[in-house]
């Protein structure tokens, strides 16, 4: 088992092992069933793990925790920028304007602020514009800017990769923005400007850590929303901000929740889905050929869109309330950008890479004796899928066993079977837990 | 190399279960590490047919052998069969009723579509007896 974390693969969502208890909720909530129990401990699986950071969410023992930068990181830096994600904008009550809560994110430590959702309005122009150029590009078009998404179609969906968007996601558009400008203010070389993203998950750390659409990222660090949130409620000021920090507009300020990324490209064949499990449902319907008719899909790993980020410090519909309550007076867009601009440097170097771990065996002939094994040792399980073993289902258990990471000992139906064969029938049927016990007529 | 067989039964009376075999068969090719389009070619051609299983036949039994050089689908029903096979292999040609199109299926595409993703495609039916489809997709390496 331990064999399989590599540090091919690096992730944001770890654990805690001093706080894990060894029960079974992440395991049966991963949406990849990326997670085992082994001798007491969860252990996340590396190639399988996308970040969404659905085990921390269900952890009741705060085990699972997401890897990010702190406030100390900044030192490192002459000067600095924040580059909030618009989900930011929900998170405090009572906010006037989305100005003065610029304003005070600047005010807890940074010299600038710059909108990502300025970059997103660029990132929306330049989709409308990619769709209309470019009508042989496999339909429906994936967004690219929520990267558990990615990571998702890279180990579950890698025949859909060549749906993904090939854009920069908005995130890594407004570093490469706010940079420029930062040098051209202060007349600093890049490398002693710091920008940080003010993240709502954990997959935008690992986005920043180990890009999958570009070699280096052009931020240096991600701060979580709920981190920093204490900072910001106390540095909110009530009177009027004396100076205009805003460069997005209603479409930019919208991509913080489900359907902003999809009405921001002014089309009805755009289609926007939000949540893990329903993200994956529509993906095999696109890999299935079945769905027609639409040109454009913006999947949200999270539900609500980045609003239900698992770094947000707010309830994710009452951020999306405020968002909307917040952009009612905003501009359309306040996005400048010229054609010839939009079209060069918003295309993305790389696209992420397809990651086998769902294969069985490096060549089919290996891999199809393995799955014969498999499907073998899964009729002669219980097929309850209880969890007892360490593994979210008994299927997960039979491909455990024929990957060679453990042994059908793991099942318990199996250990009251040889305690009936050494003629402890009776007390093995007490012996076992109350649900597996045959009901007494 | 001993061939890998799956077997289902096709429940012909609940939509929501429909897809679920052709599902099932697309999982266990990704999991032999299949290549894409094998494994699209195979999901759709299956799928098509499962659904008019579902649709027509009250159900059946779906047998997939998968080897590494094809993958052979035999999906079995005993439904009213197929009056006229030429007819029915026509693009836009259907009997679905009124309510099955309403769900967004009986646009006349389902056989075509399967023989568009097999590289065979053998049916044989008796009308009042029932239809047996093979497909047949094969792995060129």
């Amino acid at each position: 088992m331990e064999a399989r974390v590599t540090e091919q693969y690096y992730h944001s969502v770890r654990l805690d092992k001093k706080k894990c208890e060894g029960c079974i909720h992440c395991i049966q909530r991963c949406p990849t069933q990326a997670i085992r129990v082994r001798n007491g401990k969860a252990i996340i699986v590396a190639e399988r793990c996308i970040d969404c950071g659905e085990c921390i969410r269900v952890c009741p023992h705060k085990a699972k925790y997401a890897e990010r930068d702190g406030m100390e990181e900044l030192s490192r830096f002459s000067y600095t920028v924040a580059l909030p994600a618009p989900s930011l904008y929900g998170q405090i009550a009572n906010v006037k304007d989305i100005n003065s809560l610029l304003c005070a994110l600047r005010d807890i430590g940074f010299d600038d602020v710059f909108e990502v959702s300025a970059a997103a309005e660029r990132i929306s122009s330049g989709t409308k514009k990619f769709l209309k150029e470019n009508t042989n590009f496999p339909r429906p078009v994936i967004s690219s800017a929520c990267p558990v998404i990615c990571r998702l179609i890279s180990v579950c969906f890698p025949n859909l990769i060549e749906h993904i968007l090939p854009l920069h996601s908005p995130m890594e558009e407004a570093g490469r923005l706010a940079r420029e400008a930062a040098m051209k203010k202060t007349g600093l070389p890049p490398e002693k400007i710091g920008v940080f993203f003010i993240t709502p998950c954990p997959a935008k750390v690992t986005a920043i850590r180990h890009p999958m659409e570009c070699e280096t990222s052009n931020l240096d660090g991600a701060l979580a929303m709920n981190d920093i949130y204490p900072a910001l409620v106390s540095a909110l000021k009530h009177e009027e901000a004396e100076e205009d920090l805003q460069n997005s507009g209603l479409i930019g300020v919208s991509w913080g929740m489900t359907g902003g990324e999809a009405s921001g490209i002014l089309s009805e064949d755009a289609l926007a889905v939000d949540g893990i499990e329903n993200c994956m449902k529509l993906l095999e319907e696109i890999e299935d050929e079945k769905l027609h008719d639409i040109s454009f899909i913006e999947l949200n790993a999270c539900s609500g869109g980045c609003v239900g980020g698992v770094l947000t410090a707010e309830n994710p519909f009452i951020a999306k309330a405020r968002l909307q309550h917040l952009r009612k007076y905003l501009p359309v867009a306040m996005n400048r950008a010229s054609a010839e601009e939009t079209r060069t440097v918003l295309t993305a170097e790389k696209l992420p890479e397809p990651v086998p771990a769902l294969r069985l065996a490096d060549n089919l002939e290996d891999a199809m004796k393995k799955m014969n094994r498999l499907n073998a040792l899964l009729e002669t399980f219980p097929r309850l899928d209880c969890g007892t073993c360490g593994a979210p289902t008994c299927r997960a258990l039979a491909e455990d066993i024929v990957r060679g990471y453990t042994t059908e000992q793991d099942c318990i139906f199996r250990i009251k079977e040889e305690l009936e064969g050494a003629g402890l029938g009776k007390a093995a049927e007490d012996l076992i837990p109350p649900p597996f016990r045959k009901k007494k007529e | 190399m001993e061939p890998l067989h799956l077997h289902y039964d096709v429940n012909g009376n609940d939509f929501t279960c429909a897809g679920e075999a052709s599902g099932k068969i697309k999982r266990t090719l990704k999991s032999l590490g299949f290549s894409p389009a094998i494994i699209r070619n195979v999901a759709i051609a299956v799928y098509e047919a499962e659904i008019n299983m579902v649709i027509h036949a009250g159900g059946g039994v779906i047998d997939c052998t998968i080897q590494p050089d094809q993958i052979l689908v035999v999906l079995k029903d005993t439904g009213p069969g197929i009056p006229d096979i030429e007819q029915a292999m026509q693009e836009g040609w259907s009997t679905a009723p009124e309510n099955i199109r309403q769900l967004g299926f009986g646009a006349g595409m389902g056989l075509p579509n399967i023989k568009k993703y097999s590289d065979d495609l053998k049916i044989d039916s008796t009308v009042g007896v029932g239809t047996t489809i093979t497909i047949t997709v094969r792995n060129h390496p």
